[in-house]
């Protein structure tokens, strides 16, 4: 069995009349060390599918199991960077991670654990910043914090969901430099889950798109193989990677054609209430008047085309 | 509006506010109710009070400030015991749905219920007038750190309950390390209101019980025909409720910058 297999994953959200379908039948391997890239629309279920690997939500049929042991709860063994950061703005940087690393690594010497953090810190740049709050650092060293913080706990797997996409451009070509050149020292296995299809081809080794929800499923993969390290400005001219880049596009964009195209329009509702003509009437309770509504009512209707 | 600011306008126009109070009153003892002690009458009959706040010439004749301690200690206490209670059932009913339903229909019953009521039946179960108080101040002042720290705890971002689920923090380490700093800022606000409520029941829990302090003292004040002391007992509570609530929300201040 792989390292991290997911079989025939189904999830949604609410109950009958309601309930949307979000993921169908997903089928995922990945094998220890690997950096694959799930890359789709937003409101596809992305986070879905990282909750549903953290353990942070059951699927509703079939099995998520990592080293063949299935996933029931969230747990320490997977990292994971969400796209808001969640770190606790009552806490310092040093704090934040030393937080966690006291929780996995409980019997180690407060040596051990203090030297452990400064190194995760000094790993993603932000020793100056040691001792600040969250809400003194800008958006990108919160999620430099919040990538230290998953890599501290020495994960079998980080699971990184949208890190960057809150990011400006500029801030988050750096981090994404960051991020590969962390994942070459410490050859995690990486789920990164990302919109931007530079980002994927640069990073994975992998790209899986996933299908516009909802009932989205992952399509086929794309094998990303560019030599590595990547660099960003030699990648540009690479024919490769324009071929690469090229497929992964198009796929998306034939799946967002292939899903039916709706239309809402607005209706403006008969100024008359409804009647229920079924209850029977009688002398002492004759048929009332229309009742006629007193203010316009619209109503929102998707329409397919 | 485009009204102009000038220099010192921060203590020229509360200043101005004052005097047209004064001057009203002034105006109203002299020529419609003549019970009224005007602003001058005041000032002489309660200069011996203000003038040695702490002396102590009896049990009821003792200076301001000493009243006022009298009260604050007893404020203080019964302020403690409503926070103790309080903030732990806040907690619940934020975090349990189930006990939110069992809990929460009695306590929006026993909330608007006056301290006035609650006092008798502090008496009927203490058989003393101060736990009697005690009692009233902590039932009275603890609601608004009751739904504050509930609702505080209700909205904890998902986000920071990830963190402690994923980290598997256990039970006391989220309480602590999560759901408390989280909660602080709801809290305090809590605190703040609970303050002030406890600051209104001790003079009434004091006039009916003739405890000595600020409110027993305006009492005895009254029932000896010594209007001037009401005056001077009601600008004292005022005052010291005023300081109190702006010490309170200087606190909340810091605790609000701390975390946002």
């Amino acid at each position: 069995m792989a390292f991290l297999e997911l079989s025939r994953v189904s999830k949604g959200f609410g109950s009958a009349p309601k309930r949307t379908e979000v993921l169908r039948d997903i089928n995922l391997q990945m094998e220890r060390g690997e950096f694959v890239a799930i890359v789709g629309y937003s409101g596809s279920g992305k986070t879905t599918l990282i909750s549903l690997i953290a353990g942070l939500l059951r699927p509703d049929s079939g099995s998520v199991t990592l080293n063949d042991l299935e996933i029931t709860a969230p747990g320490p063994d997977r990292g994971i960077v969400f796209q808001n950061y969640s770190l606790l703005p009552w806490l310092s940087v040093y704090e934040n991670i030393s937080l966690a690393v006291d929780q996995v690594f409980p019997n180690w010497a407060p040596a051990k654990k203090k030297m452990h953090v400064e190194r995760h810190i000094a790993m993603v740049n932000l020793t100056p910043a040691r001792d600040k709050r969250p809400s003194q650092l800008s958006g990108g060293m919160r999620q430099r914090v919040s990538v230290a913080r998953a890599l501290a706990i020495d994960p079998q797997i980080l699971l990184l969901d949208e890190p960057l996409s809150a990011l400006d451009a500029l801030t988050r070509a750096t981090l994404q430099d960051e991020i590969g050149r962390i994942w070459e020292e410490s050859k995690k296995t990486v789920i990164l889950i990302t919109n931007d299809a530079d980002e994927a081809i640069l990073l994975a080794d992998r790209i899986i798109p996933l299908t516009p929800g909802p009932n989205a499923t992952l399509g086929p993969e794309i094998v990303v193989d560019l030599p590595r390290p990547r660099d960003r400005k030699a990648l540009n001219h690479e024919p490769r990677f324009k071929e690469i880049r090229a497929e992964v596009v198009e796929y998306l964009l034939s799946c967002k054609q292939k899903t039916k195209t709706t239309l809402s329009k607005k209706l403006r509702l008969p100024d008359i209430e409804p009647e229920d003509l079924s209850i029977p009437r009688n002398y002492f309770s004759p048929r009332r008047d229309p009742i006629r509504r007193r203010e316009l009512k619209e109503e929102t209707v998707e329409v397919s085309k | 509006m485009n009204e102009t600011k000038f220099k010192l306008d921060w203590l020229v126009l509360p200043l101005l506010g004052g005097i047209l109070v004064l001057f009203l009153w002034a105006l109203s003892s002299s020529t419609w109710t003549k019970e009224l002690p005007s602003p001058t009458k005041t000032w002489e009959a309660s200069k011996p009070y203000v003038q040695n706040p702490f002396e102590k010439r009896g049990e009821m004749d003792q200076g301001i400030l000493r009243f006022t301690w009298y009260s604050l200690v007893l404020v203080a206490k019964g302020y403690a015991l409503a926070l103790i209670i309080g903030t732990p059932i806040g907690f619940m009913l934020g975090l349990s749905k189930f006990f939110t339903k069992a809990f929460d229909p009695i306590i929006q019953i026993l909330r608007p219920v006056s301290p006035l009521a609650w006092l008798p039946l502090g008496l009927v179960l203490f058989q003393k007038p101060n736990p009697a108080a005690l009692f009233t101040i902590a039932v009275c002042a603890m609601w608004p750190t009751v739904l504050n720290t509930a609702v505080g705890v209700r909205s904890i971002p998902q986000d920071f309950l990830n963190v402690a689920k994923v980290l598997k923090l256990s039970r006391a380490k989220t309480l602590f390390k999560v759901l408390l700093p989280a909660t602080l800022p709801y809290m305090f606000t809590g605190f703040r209101l609970s303050l002030g409520i406890a600051w209104l029941v001790i003079v009434a829990a004091e006039m009916l019980t003739g405890a000595p302090g600020v409110g027993g003292f305006l009492w005895q004040e009254y029932n000896s025909l010594i209007y001037e002391h009401i005056i001077l007992c009601i600008l004292t509570i005022g005052i010291v409720g005023f300081a109190l609530d702006r010490l309170m929300s200087l606190a909340e201040k810091r605790f609000r910058t701390s975390i946002a």
